[in-house]
């Protein structure tokens, strides 16, 4: 066993190599833009040519490596466990996963800490709580506990469609239209920052893991399609904290 | 010298975000589904690699692509560029005086949404779990568009100032005719395409871009009308997913290389 394992390592280096050669091809437009709109545009050089080369590698190499990570580690394993949780038959469990892996991986997540500190600010400059650093904080460290708490709703939700067949473009469109239907009574400072707060809850480590989750489920349930059931856990979790914000907006 | 402790503090960064993952991962094999880890030494080296990639990656960003995208959106929205760019003063500026605006939103948009890591992996496993039917390249460019138009959308927004709401109704009106033509295959994959987008890359930059216009139109302010084009960005790339799907209908591929959606016995191959 550990000889097989050893072997498939070895044949994933050569993948690496692939890798870096289309994380560049990948980067490439990127440097087209900048480079297009410094010179035509801006008309003003670029400073620091070497330190933009050495950036310009790391990020390359961190892409190839990242992807090579993710087909080796974060695919296999989210695979894995939803296999395992399926032939275990225990829905309990697959809903506790679900909820645990939704709200664990945003309640840490550093693009939320921003936004939560930004939106408290805004709360508090619209005198919506007091302006004090006590008030801001509590208010900050609410938002973060909604939106995580919704993301593991958001999983929890979409595995139970994928347990129960239901219509994912009714849940969705549903819960848009009531995220419409909210915004017209909800302080209007609120509004920017819950829309956004829908985009900002999935992270670059999360999605592979939680694709992976759906696409195992459907793929290991009898009757199940893992193209037309596995996806659609990440639009839950861009739906749902877009909801529980509005929400937390109103009440606190 | 101090890119080599950047690095690490970035590595470190990541290993830090990663590792409770990992650890409720490990816990959950090992006290529900009993038995340790399969195949525990590539997910070890795997996860390895995902810190240090995430770390150096972002490291590489914040020394080329932020600063410069950031200096940028800076530059674009100064009162002074757009005064030499149109020759009138910033409290004439009407919308479509903000044309290099729109311009930049939509080409970097389009450019960071290809280098967007949780894509190429949600792209991998669509084509993967289509069996080829959907490329991995064609579908990143669809989900690139609708960021880059949605960017763009959202950038017209601001300077307007009508309501996010009124786009964000009107946006899902199209979705909901589009899901009612488009393949059934495609709906969850665009739906799921609307989160995806907005990760490393593209919100740091988008966000910088926002906050800079809001301050710079005149009767805008940053709080009220610098959030919001996130959410841009994360409801256009399902319109341009659809639209694949759509197209891709039409020219009759997708329907003839793919299984029928309730064929339900055939076992997918889960061979990466």
């Amino acid at each position: 066993m550990p000889g097989t394992a050893a072997l498939k390592l070895k044949e994933s280096f050569l993948a690496l190599f692939d890798d870096a050669v289309s994380s560049l091809r990948d980067l490439l437009p990127i440097v087209f833009v900048i480079g297009v709109f410094q010179i035509f545009v801006i008309k003003a050089p670029v400073s620091g040519l070497m330190s933009l080369l050495v950036g310009g590698m790391l990020v390359v190499l961190g892409l190839a490596f990242f992807i090579f990570g993710l087909r080796l580690a974060l695919f296999p394993i989210g695979e894995g466990l939803a296999h395992a949780l399926a032939k275990k038959g225990s829905i309990f469990w697959l809903i506790t996963f679900a909820f645990v892996l939704g709200f664990g991986t945003t309640i840490a997540e550093p693009a939320l800490l921003a936004v939560a500190a930004e939106a408290a600010e805004v709360a508090a400059n619209a005198d919506l709580i007091a302006r004090t650093e006590e008030a801001k904080s509590s208010y900050a460290t609410g938002l973060r506990l909604t939106v995580a708490l919704a993301v593991g709703v958001a999983l929890v939700l979409g595995v139970f469609r994928i347990l129960a067949n239901w219509s994912l473009p009714l849940m969705i469109i549903g819960g848009y239209i009531l995220v419409v239907l909210i915004t017209t009574v909800a302080p209007k400072e609120i509004v920017g920052v819950a829309y956004d707060s829908g985009g900002v809850t999935t992270s670059t480590v999360t999605v592979p893991l939680v694709t992976a989750l759906g696409v195992g489920l459907a793929s290991s349930l009898r009757g199940r399609n893992p193209m037309t059931d596995g996806f659609g856990l990440i639009a839950f979790a861009s739906l749902t904290p877009i909801l529980f914000v509005l929400v937390y907006g109103m009440i606190a | 010298m101090e890119l080599i402790t950047n690095s690490l503090a970035f590595i470190a960064g990541s290993a830090i975000d990663v590792l409770p993952i990992v650890i409720f991962l490990f816990a959950f094999q090992r006290l529900v589904i009993g038995g340790p880890m399969p195949n525990r030494k590539n997910i070890i080296v795997g996860f390895l690699f995902v810190v240090v990639g995430l770390g150096l990656f972002l490291v590489g960003l914040e020394q080329t692509l932020f600063p410069l995208g950031r200096l940028m959106a800076a530059q674009l929205t100064d009162p002074a560029f757009l005064h030499d760019a149109v020759g009138r003063g910033t409290a004439a500026l009407v919308w479509q005086d903000y044309y290099w605006v729109y311009l930049f939103a939509l080409a970097i948009g389009f450019s960071t949404t290809l280098a967007e890591p949780a894509l190429i992996a949600v792209s991998m496993k669509a084509n993967t779990v289509s069996g080829g039917a959907i490329g991995v390249w064609s579908l990143r460019v669809a989900v690139a568009i609708g960021v880059g138009v949605g960017v763009s959308l959202g950038c017209y927004r601001i300077i307007t100032g009508y309501p996010l709401h009124y786009f964000i109704a009107a946006g899902y009106l199209v979705v909901i005719a589009q899901t009612a033509m488009a393949p059934k295959m495609i709906v969850p994959l665009a739906y799921d395409s609307g989160g995806v987008t907005t990760s490393t890359v593209t919100v740091p930059l988008v966000t910088a871009l926002g906050l800079g216009l809001s301050e710079a139109v005149p009767g805008r302010s940053p709080l009220l009308d610098g959030f919001g084009l996130v959410a841009f960005a994360s409801l256009f790339p399902i319109i341009s997913v659809l639209a694949y799907g759509q197209l891709a209908a039409f020219r009759g591929r997708v329907s003839t290389s793919i299984p029928d959606a309730r064929d339900g016995e055939k076992e997918e191959s889960h061979a990466l």
